[in-house]
């Protein structure tokens, strides 16, 4: 009897992105979201008789940017063509799209894994026109006897990305998708917001025994509409196809439903007979050429892509690789960290912050513990984006400095940050008003300890009996009396100093 | 109205009663009201019109008085456009807002657009007098204006014969008086057979010359728009007025338009006229070919040069054609699902909308739409498609070169634009020859996207013969100075039908 | 060559037209012409010719990325047969599309 170890999961991906252009792909509507219904329309659009599309230059180009981004060719020279099919959203009853000479090709994606690096390969980027917006009376489209159609999205530009079936886990297509969206969002095609339907992706999962060279029959997931969900509807679709093959069974070629709230896959309907698209070439519009010149001025506009600046990070500032990715993937926070570093520098220039100069790398690497740890933390907890705080990367190089100068300790530091961000305070403000500066005098710190020795004798005696133990105590202690502030590597050394003389 | 009381304002050409309205002889009002009057006369009989506004034709020829008459005090009638003040009909494929646009089919019997096409804002802009919408094969497919939902259309010349299509009633709206000129569609031929049937001008332009915003699709790659009027002079005034550049085609072409209307009297001294062998073989009647060949003899005679060419592939014309214009057919009409517009059945109670569309698109369309639907679905279905539409793609382009390359050899290819005359109701064609030759006279200048021309050089046993004249791309000045020497010893420019014996 | 009745019906349900049995007779018949039209091109047919989609050579025709005026909202439902405030109306949708949405 196998195991379900035995058998390894494939998976694909496939991604729609909504472009973020100012109009439509083939009209002149505006794209901006949560408009009334129905008021960001015109004959082209609604599909209405003698109406004909005209193509948004900036739309080629995202595509073209977007295609460079994920290190595709670009084709020369391309087309559209008509995927025709009858559906209610679909005002032409065909969707200009592209079907054999896709504007990017053959590109890939770098992913890391459990610190295992991987490249998923990109086969194809094409742009096509999204379909129009339907809203369901009752809980879902099988139980409602009507539905409401609001063509505003009708004709806005959307971008196809394909994966190949390179990825061989739901934690590899999670960390695909990371990428890609972060990607998309730094070159600025796209706002990616899944919640907002600006991004959608569907899964193409199969499974077969490990190592064979013979890819299983391959089940459609559509209705995916988080990254969490992606992960999870991967995770049970594998496990469904992989018990399903081991007990005898057959995976048939099929589109499966994720239903997240009872977290599983359900039939939607067979793929046995492929859907006849009918595609040809559209008369409509006419080809592209696509000048060498103008893809080489859009690789030129492209900013620094995560991958560059993670890698810058490592080089530059000795960042560790998984802090340098994480900060590298959001444009947030790379910016807020280089804000960081910045100030840090301009303290170092001239008389301000915390006393003498945080050395580069080390306040780079600093600022990247405090971006990974707390600031992260605190902003889960919260629920906001780190735009959307109080804290402005002066602050948190302020309270670097300060810790570097031995002005607070670490952990006092730690609790002047949940101030801060709370109420956006300077970190010196609430250091002072708290009166929270540490305490480093090795005479004020001997009175302290002298006086918490003698006031503990029984830790003393176990310290002496070789519990290392009443040593953290002691010092516990002498913590608490002075409200944290006491500086802790003095303290220790003082500690063991005084107790030393009482031996 | 002074001057001739025998003359009859709507049987007139554009470019006379544009004189005649800057002399100030007549005004608009009146030539609108005598197109009026000759349609409350003859409608019942011709049935030219699908929709008809009086009120707003007038309410259009006071305005174009009014700005004559602003012209006329400011002594600057050269501002005043050819089209002022002109009663037009528009084929009822063209939108026109606020108008009702039907297409002659059930499915768009209701439906008003809320915008222009591109031509008619053209002809708005420039002044026209928009009077009402021309009959037509439902969704331009036919050729003789019978598949009309609403009624059928009479030639003026003999109501008991056809008036050629898809524009029938456009062609015989002009040929009868109902309008001074008008705008139809060619794919296959629909300007030009109708026009040569109904004894009218009609001009198939470059493909890409006319914009077909607003047009309703029949076949996007082979679809153009353009003039049916009384003589080659009017053609040349309605062409250069919608000819050019529109940036919501992105088919439409960039080149320049020239100033057609200086190229009428040009004269035909030197020209070479190309007459293809494969098109003057049995399958024409004798009253064609007698009235053909008395017009190249003219044309000859007035300096042109006769030149024998050959066009071997043009028997696989029809053949590439259907292929063609059925597939690009059943994906353009997809859109009429009743979704947004169009019918919608009665009793469609408890249909879900995958039904709801069959019943609409089944009840909707007439049964040649729908075989044709039916077909271009074939042809474009997976498994025919290299087979059928690649090998249609490509046979084209030899065609189109076949064609191209014969216009190397001359200025312009010459046939009957049809085979016969218009024929009786009861009566259409079997003779396969003559079919055959139908098909490839005018498909072949779609196929090619060249622009062709029908001109009326003559009669037979009382019913017009067109003669086609075909030219290089974006070259409708040959047309037009071929055309003109045509009509110059043809007589048929001033012949006007008897419509149920009310006309001269 | 020619095609079955069932054939042309998957057709007509491709074509989302709903025929009856006379028209699909006639149409049936209709379809074995075509495919000699087909076959009769066969002749000519060379697989290194290019497919002409297009008869003129333009390439490159865009527009600048700039909102143009839309339709107004009752314009763009005006000749709806069916609509409920500001939205089109249809009735029950059986198969859940491409999106697959719920």
């Amino acid at each position: 009897m196998t195991d379900r170890n035995d058998y390894e999961v494939v998976v694909g991906i496939e991604v729609h992105v909504e472009l973020a252009t100012e109009s439509k792909v083939f009209c002149g509507c505006k794209t901006a979201f949560g408009a009334a219904p129905n008021t960001q329309v015109c004959p082209v659009c609604l599909g209405m008789p003698g109406a004909l599309p005209v193509l948004n230059r900036r739309a080629l180009e995202y595509t073209i940017r977007a295609g460079l981004a994920l290190n595709c060719s670009i084709a020369g020279w391309t087309k559209f063509d008509r995927k025709n099919y009858f559906y209610p959203d679909l005002a032409k009853g065909y969707q200009v799209s592209q079907y054999d000479i896709p504007i990017a090709h053959d590109g890939y994606i770098d992913i890391e894994v459990d610190g295992q690096p991987k490249r998923i390969r990109v086969r194809r980027v094409h742009l096509e026109e999204e379909t129009a917006k339907l809203v369901h009376a009752g809980d879902d489209i099988i139980s409602a006897n009507q539905s409401l159609l609001d063509f505003n999205r009708s004709g806005i530009g959307l971008i196809e990305i394909v994966s190949d079936a390179d990825m061989r886990s739901a934690d590899e297509a999670r960390a695909y998708l990371t990428k890609l969206r972060s990607i998309l969002v730094a070159i600025g095609v796209s706002d990616c917001k899944m919640e907002e339907g600006s991004m959608r992706c569907e899964a193409n999962v199969s499974v077969m025994p490990r190592d064979s060279k013979e890819f299983g029959t391959l089940v459609e997931l559509k209705n995916i509409a988080s990254f969490r969900a992606v992960h999870r509807a991967i995770q049970y679709e594998s496990t469904r196809q992989i018990d399903l093959v081991r007990s005898g069974g057959r995976v048939s070629r099929e589109t499966r439903h994720w239903d997240d709230v009872r977290g599983e896959t359900a039939f939607m309907r067979s793929k046995e007979q492929a859907a006849d698209y009918r595609y040809f070439p559209e008369p409509d519009l006419m080809p592209l050429e696509i000048a060498p010149e103008w893809v080489e001025e859009i690789r030129g506009g492209l900013p620094e892509l995560p991958d560059a600046r993670a890698a810058r990070y490592v080089s530059e500032f000795g960042l560790p690789a998984s802090d340098a990715a994480l900060i590298a993937e959001s444009r947030e926070l790379a910016s807020f960290f280089e804000g960081v570093c910045d100030a840090l520098a301009k303290a170092g220039a001239g008389a301000g912050v915390g006393a003498g100069a945080v050395d580069r790398a080390e306040g780079a690497r600093e600022a990247a513990k405090w971006l990974v740890g707390d600031v992260s933390a605190a902003l889960k907890a919260s629920g906001i984006e780190l735009s959307q705080s109080k804290l402005a990367p002066g602050q948190l190089a302020e309270l670097i400095g300060l810790v570097a100068s031995g002005k607070i300790s670490g952990r006092i530091a730690k609790s002047v940050f949940e101030e801060v961000f709370a109420s956006g305070k300077r970190p010196g403000d609430v250091v002072r008003e708290r009166g929270l500066v540490q305490i480093s005098d090795a005479g004020e710190l001997a009175a302290i300890v002298q006086r918490v020795i003698e006031a503990n004798p029984g830790p003393v005696a176990d310290y002496f009996a070789g519990k290392e133990k009443a040593l953290t105590f002691l010092v516990g202690q002498i913590m608490k009396e002075t409200r944290g502030r006491a500086n802790p590597q003095e303290t220790n050394r003082i500690l063991r100093e005084e107790l030393a003389k009482r031996a | 109205m002074s001057g001739n009381a025998d003359a009859t304002l709507c049987d007139m050409t554009l470019h006379e009663l544009h004189d005649m309205l800057l002399s100030g002889q007549v005004s608009s009002r009146e030539i609108t009201s005598d197109v009026l009057a000759r349609i409350d006369e003859v409608e019942a009989s011709v049935g030219a019109y699908v929709t008809r506004d009086r009120e707003t034709a007038l309410k259009g020829a006071d305005a174009a008085d009014e700005v004559i008459a602003r012209a006329r005090r400011d002594r600057d009638t050269g501002a005043i456009g050819a089209l002022v003040g002109i009663p037009v009909v528009l084929k009822d494929n063209v939108c026109t807002r606020g108008m009702r646009t039907t297409c002659c089919s059930k499915m768009l019997e209701d439906f008003i657009p809320t915008y222009d096409a591109a031509v008619t804002a053209r002809l708005r802009e420039a002044g026209a007098v928009i009077v009402g919408k021309g009959n037509m094969d439902e969704f331009a497919m036919g050729s003789t204006t019978q598949t009309s939902v609403f009624h059928v259309t009479r030639n003026p010349w003999d109501l008991e014969r056809v008036p050629g299509g898809s524009s029938g009633g456009c062609a015989a709206a002009v040929a009868a008086g109902e309008a001074v000129a008008s705008i139809g569609t060619d794919t296959g031929g629909s300007i030009r057979q109708p026009a040569s049937f109904c004894g009218v001008v009609g001009l198939k332009p470059t493909y890409g010359r006319v914009s077909r915003y607003g047009v309703v699709a029949f076949a996007s790659s082979l679809d153009t728009v353009g003039p049916i009027t009384r003589d080659v002079r009017d053609c040349a005034i309605m062409l250069k007025a919608i000819a050019g550049r529109d940036g919501r085609d992105s088919t439409s072409a960039p080149d320049a338009v020239p100033d057609y209307s200086s190229c009428v009297e040009r004269g035909v001294q030197g020209l070479r006229i190309g007459i293809p062998e494969q098109f003057f073989g049995p399958g024409m009647t004798d009253g064609v070919r007698t009235a053909v060949e008395r017009a190249l003899r003219a044309l000859e005679d007035a300096g042109a040069d006769i030149v024998e060419v050959s066009l071997p592939l043009a028997e696989h014309a029809l053949a590439v054609y259907y292929l063609v214009a059925t597939a690009e057919a059943s994906s353009n009409m997809a859109r009429l699902d009743g979704i947004r517009y169009g019918y919608r059945p009665e009793g469609r109670g408890g249909m879900d909308v995958a039904d709801l569309m069959s019943a609409s698109r089944g009840q909707g369309f007439g049964m040649e739409v729908k075989r044709r639907i039916m077909l271009g679905t074939f042809v474009l279905s997976s498994g025919n498609f290299d087979a059928f539409y690649g090998r249609a793609l490509r046979s084209r382009r030899l065609l189109a070169e076949d064609v191209r390359r014969a216009l190397t050899e001359c200025d312009c290819l010459v046939s009957p634009t049809a085979p016969t005359v218009a024929f009786r109701f009861d009566e259409e064609p079997d003779d396969p020859l003559a079919m055959y030759l139908q098909d490839i006279y005018t498909t072949l200048a779609n196929l090619a996207g060249v622009p062709a021309i029908s001109v009326p050089c003559g009669l037979a046993d009382g019913m017009p013969v067109g003669l086609q004249i075909m030219g290089r791309m974006f070259d409708e000045a040959t047309l037009i100075r071929a055309g003109r020497a045509v009509e110059l010893t043809s007589g048929m420019d001033a012949a006007r039908p008897k419509v149920g014996g009310c006309a001269k | 060559m020619s095609l079955s009745r069932e054939e042309t019906a998957r057709l007509a349900e491709l074509a989302r037209l709903s025929l009856n049995d006379e028209e699909l007779a006639r149409i049936a018949h209709d379809l074995t012409e075509i495919i000699d039209y087909m076959e009769k091109l066969a002749g000519i047919d060379r697989a290194h010719v290019r497919p002409m989609s297009h008869v003129l050579d333009t390439v490159n025709a865009y527009r600048d990325d700039c909102a143009e005026p839309s339709l107004s909202q009752e314009e763009a439902l005006a000749n709806a047969p069916d609509r409920q405030g500001q939205f089109f109306r249809v009735p029950r949708i059986i198969d859940a599309g491409e999106a697959g949405e719920a």
